[in-house]
């Protein structure tokens, strides 16, 4: 437990991203939590069941059947006004599809902790993407974390962002299963009096529960407005970045810690890029280092924001380089995976052509070593593009006799 | 009630505001018309029972006053439960002199997202 102790009342403890989740849903006292635990999130749930069974939180706790009754619960109470939280990974997360665009829809302002898990079959309970990606037209807003102390400051930024009026969409906060979701490591918490200071009391707009005001939610409508409700919820995300980079200067006056929607690493004067998301980065980074030891110029793109989807911060980011590599932990099976397809496609409208490899890893939970990303390194450097999408870590019977 | 032209217009989050089907002329609907034989109807209010809106009006004596024709849509359910056979159903083009014009809320619009 804590021995450190400054300002906000903060405080250092070991935790996992599970456990620092938990620990912001405890400080953040949510309205209704309604959950069905499964892994690699199963911390989330659990613990704070506990919080709720002794008493540490004045919490809704609903105990429902399955994800698809955890997250309509959820839509239910968040449409009356209340603050909610829940969390899930993979299969549970793909069974409560369909309630997604309805969250979104109705601007229910849900804060979603989405351990990253890759989804079946083969069952496989560790991490990939293939959870999370196919949300990403569901209407949420995606962030995705590198650590634990991320997880926990991203839940508090995501509670502001997801109920501020211009924005009004809820937030699925993204880490690795396993990687990140229960690897111990330091985390400097707040204290419960600054948290409460910093995430207030949510102010809902049209809650069921205000009857002298009465409106119903999701009423049939067929072509007249249905064009109109999207066009709307695109207004919604439009918001996202000036709301958020307003309150992430909020938390760094809070904690000296930041978080822009592309984290850039030694990526200003690089020559060579490697875009990338949550856990693996750390990796790439620490490579970076390596390399900029040896006279290589290389830098990272650690892509924070998925949806939406930090586009000119990214050209920015880009322009100018020699070579980039997007590392996928998702494939889209028959077309261009997630990350790399955003990553093309905002390149399109820059002048000069960007050398772009793609590369898929990690699927299923396959590791990522920094002999991987020095691979992927020297490629860029040696100008050596393929015509197709390359794969980290699987071996292929044609290049069998030409490995050691 | 008025229809929402730009999409600024539209409430976000699917609300719908209060409002009531009084105003909805869902006799705009409307293909065959129910007319009552005075002279037949022992005011047995069965119509005014299986009505599946509000389109059989009644006197201050409970007694069959005539069709609403604002809200009946013509499904000629009156005319299939009258134990007299007082009510027969007749083509709305038969009336085309007669007013019908729209005052009220279209059916169509029912559950307009606007204020």
């Amino acid at each position: 437990m804590s021995n450190r102790k400054n300002n906000a009342g903060q405080h250092s403890q070991m935790a996992s991203g599970n456990i620092a989740f938990a620990e912001a849903m405890r400080q953040i006292n949510p309205d209704v939590v309604a959950a069905y635990p499964i892994t690699p999130s199963t911390d989330i749930p659990v613990k704070f069941a506990e919080y709720v069974a002794n008493g540490k939180v004045d919490s809704e706790y609903v105990a429902v059947e399955s994800e698809h009754s955890a997250i309509t619960a959820c839509v239910g109470a968040s449409v009356a006004g209340a603050r909610v939280m829940t969390a899930s990974s993979a299969n549970g997360v793909a069974l409560m599809h369909e309630i997604f665009p309805i969250a979104a829809s109705f601007r229910a302002p849900i804060v979603f902790g989405l351990v990253n898990r890759c989804a079946g079959a083969p069952v496989n309970i560790h991490c990939d993407h293939s959870d999370s990606m196919p949300e990403r037209d569901s209407g949420w807003i995606q962030i995705y974390c590198e650590d634990a102390q991320e997880v926990y400051d991203s839940v508090l930024l995501a509670v502001r962002l997801a109920e501020n009026k211009e924005v009004l969409t809820p937030v699925f906060v993204c880490q690795d299963g396993f990687i990140t979701s229960h690897c111990f490591e330091p985390v400097e918490f707040l204290g419960d009096e600054a948290v409460k200071n910093f995430v207030g009391e949510r102010d809902a707009h049209y809650p069921l529960l205000d009857v002298d005001n009465p409106v119903s939610y999701g009423s049939f409508t067929m072509s007249e407005y249905y064009f109109e409700i999207k066009r709307n919820q695109m207004e919604g995300m439009n918001h996202v970045f000036s709301v958020y980079n307003e309150l992430s200067e909020n938390l760094f006056a809070l904690t000296g810690r930041s978080y822009p929607p592309i984290d850039k690493y030694r990526a200003d004067d690089a020559d060579y890029l490697i875009v990338v998301m949550s856990s693996a980065a750390g990796v790439v980074k620490d490579v970076v280092d390596e390399l900029r030891d040896k006279g290589v110029k290389a830098g990272c793109l650690r892509v924070r924001f998925f949806r939406p989807f930090p586009k000119e911060e990214l050209v920015d980011a880009v322009r100018g380089k020699k070579g980039v590599a997007v590392l996928d932990r998702s494939a889209s099976i028959g077309g261009t995976a997630p990350l790399a397809s955003e990553v093309k496609s905002a390149l399109y409208g820059l002048d000069e052509r960007i050398p772009l490899q793609e590369y898929i890893f990690g699927l299923g939970g396959r590791d990522f070593y920094p002999k991987n990303a020095e691979d992927v390194f020297n490629a860029l450097a040696n100008n050596d593009y393929g015509s197709s999408v390359r794969f980290i870590g699987l071996l292929d019977k044609d290049e069998e006799n030409g490995r050691n | 009630m008025s229809s929402p032209k730009s999409w600024q217009d539209v409430p976000p989050g699917t609300i719908a505001f209060g409002s009531t089907a009084l105003d909805v002329q869902t006799g705009l609907w409307r293909s065959m018309r129910p007319v009552i034989d005075e002279s037949k109807c022992i005011s047995c209010l069965r119509c005014w029972l299986q009505c599946p809106d509000m389109s059989i009006k009644t006197d201050e004596n409970s007694k069959l006053a005539g069709i609403d024709l604002f809200f009946c849509k013509g499904c000629g359910i009156c005319a299939s439960v009258c134990p007299v056979k007082a009510i027969s159903m007749h083509q709305e083009a038969d009336f085309h002199d007669q007013e019908n014009v729209k005052h009220g809320e279209h059916p169509g619009d029912v559950g307009a997202h606007v204020k």
